[in-house]
């Protein structure tokens, strides 16, 4: 029990790490840049129309205090952590005077619910898949989907969502291609709204799982050729241990160990990919949120949209390192 | 290095597969220097025609022919990935080196530092540049960006093949003849891990390349400098599907996804033939 606590503290220690350097970055990239984001925004507002100077003079001010760019830099910085401590990023400016924080809230769920869905399914899909590969390595069908994976596993997100979309949308429309539920159904808990809720998720998680299942697969299938050639499993063999048996509990148990890691690894790619499936699908979570604030000069919305995504995924991580040592006890002995 | 290069076309499916695609983007994006249209200037060409003779690949709605501006496009692209790719190889190399050869506390900080960078989601961060810079967003700042935040899954293979690099009788040869930290790792060990930066390379711009397509086609770069995702950004800005120009996002769609496959093709292949155990089992010797 001492060894797994030493084990939880250094990656609550990571964890901490990894959300102070993320902070960090979004606080260089919004003070230390030579842009001045108040001069962009005031350029922007002007380009429309005319402002008498007062006005500008202002509007300057406010801005500036909104982006938190008054006082010393020390002062600066220390707010910017305080801001962020109390999760208070202000009231949106696109939609006004609604707070960021009840809008992130708000499509958080979505993000959330595909993200979790898409993401055990296709490392699920894929580990089993990549593992039968590399057991049974003559397999035609199998050999089949290697190369499949192989060619879907290097093409980017946008790219599937979008050929999904038009095959789904334009060429044989059969499913919902926006939203997250039908908008003429009752917004509650009940059969009908659920089942909408699963056929305007199966386009975007289908992106999802078609891009992320390649590389579980291929990672599975060399793992599994890998383990394969230990004496064990040939001792095994040699024993007469039935080859399921072989293969789930000897190979497959073994060969999953690296891919655990690997998904806590890949968490951030992953949510790359949610946040653009969401946008090209329209889908209400935190991706649309952050694409629609950009175009909306939202600062307040784009910072915080930013920092909660850094926090959430450190915190995925963190709950797939704690469980490792359910799947590998030799980690409380490290 | 010709003779392995030819052995590996002629024995290895995949690596001739990739070369074949990698090569014939390249030619592609080599075609932009006798482009007879400039890229930026619009309403050159008939907009709207379908694929045909002299328009091989159509012409867009705003008057350019898709197949000069896609070489255009490929040539920016390809050099953005490159760029990215060749920055972050100077750091994930000496983060690599360094904590490999060294071990210890250097290792365990550098490597937490490195397993930061690669869990922390960079798109956010990216988009969250674009809003601060706007209108400033040039592609060096976004490669020069993503090269700073890139480099440490790769760091992380490096690391790995140094490790074993540390206990071997030259290093600790090189240690007693008295060569500094750097000339050690400089001389002594970079060689050994060049194959596998080669190969991170190829995977370090298909991930810079698919960033930039991302950006670009949501708007968040400069999106007037041609190219694939910038292309696409315009047909959408067009409702280029809507009005029934598929060619104009069809092409680029379709050339991007040829240097995807051609790029991973070869870096696959690449790594089996640095791994002797994968190499041999090709070799029908060993499992």
């Amino acid at each position: 029990m001492r060894a797994f606590a030493l084990y939880g503290l250094k990656r609550l220690g990571q964890f901490a790490l990894v959300v102070f350097v993320g902070i960090n970055i979004a606080y260089l990239i919004t003070h230390a840049t030579p842009i001045d984001p108040v001069e962009q925004s005031i350029a922007t507002v002007t380009a429309y129309g005319n402002a008498s100077p007062e006005a500008i003079t202002l509007m300057r001010a406010s801005l500036r205090e909104l982006y938190g760019m008054t006082g010393t830099p020390i002062e600066q910085y220390a707010n910017f952590w305080r801001r962020i401590a109390r999760a208070d990023f202000g009231p949106s400016l696109s939609a006004f005077p609604t707070p960021v924080t009840t809008l992130i809230a708000r499509a958080l769920p979505w993000t959330i619910g595909l993200m979790l869905t898409a993401t055990l399914l296709a490392w699920a899909l894929g580990n089993l898949l990549g593992g039968l590969a590399g057991y049974y390595r003559e397999h035609r069908g199998l050999r089949a989907m290697g190369m499949v994976a192989m060619g879907l596993h290097p093409i980017p997100y946008y790219i599937v969502a979008f050929v999904l979309l038009v095959v789904f949308g334009y060429l044989w429309p059969v499913l919902p291609i926006s939203g997250g539920s039908a908008m003429n159904l009752r917004q509650a808990v009940d059969f009908g709204h659920a089942i909408s809720i699963v056929q305007h998720s199966v386009l975007p998680a289908a992106g999802l799982i078609l891009v992320g299942v390649g590389g579980w697969f291929l990672g599975m299938r060399s793992l599994v050729s890998n383990v394969v050639t230990e004496d064990y499993v040939t001792y095994a063999e040699l024993g007469g241990v039935a080859r399921g048996r072989i293969l789930r509990s000897y190979v497959m148990r073994n060969a999953l160990m690296p891919q655990v890691t690997g998904l806590a690894m890949s968490l951030g790619t992953i949510f790359n990919g949610a946040i653009i499936t969401e946008q090209v699908f329209g889908y209400p979570g935190v991706g649309s949120l952050l694409v629609a604030a950009v175009y909306a000069g939202d600062y307040g919305l784009v910072l915080g949209v930013t920092t909660i995504s850094i926090i959430g995924v450190s915190a995925a991580v963190l709950l797939i390192d704690l469980a490792y040592p359910l799947f590998d006890p030799r980690v409380e002995h490290d | 290095m010709f003779r392995i290069l030819r052995d590996l076309l002629k024995t290895n499916g995949e690596f001739a597969l990739g070369a074949a695609l990698t090569g014939l983007v390249f030619v592609i994006a080599a075609l932009s220097f006798v482009s007879p249209q400039p890229p930026l200037d619009v309403y050159v060409v008939p907009p709207d025609l379908p694929p045909g003779w002299p328009y091989v690949f159509g012409t867009t709605s705003r008057g350019q022919d898709v197949f000069w501006q896609l070489t255009f496009a490929i040539r920016n692209t390809l050099l953005f990935g490159l760029t990215v790719a060749l920055l972050s190889r100077v750091i994930s190399l000496v983060v690599g080196l360094l904590s490999g050869y060294k071990g210890g506390w250097v290792d365990r900080l550098l490597m937490s530092i490195n397993d930061t960078f690669i869990v922390i989601p960079l798109l956010p961060i990216l988009v969250l540049l674009y809003f601060v810079m706007r209108d400033r967003m040039t592609w060096g700042w976004l490669a020069l960006t993503m090269a700073l935040l890139g480099w440490a899954y790769d760091a992380r293979l490096i690391r790995s093949v140094a490790l074993s690099l540390r206990h071997r009788d030259f290093t600790r040869t090189s240690v007693f003849s008295g060569m500094s930290t750097r000339e050690i790792l400089q001389r002594e060990h970079m060689p050994y891990v060049l194959p596998i930066v080669f190969s991170t390379t190829l995977n370090n711009m298909n991930w810079s390349i698919g960033l930039e397509v991302t950006l670009a086609v949501l708007g968040f770069t400069d999106i007037n400098s041609p190219s694939i995702g910038g292309m696409i950004y315009w047909a959408n800005q067009h409702t280029a599907l809507v009005a029934g120009i598929w060619w104009w996002i069809a092409f680029p769609v379709a050339l991007v996804m040829m240097v995807f496959i051609g790029l991973y093709l070869l870096a696959v292949s690449l790594n089996e033939y640095i791994d002797p155990r994968s190499r041999l089992s090709r070799m029908g010797i060993g499992a």
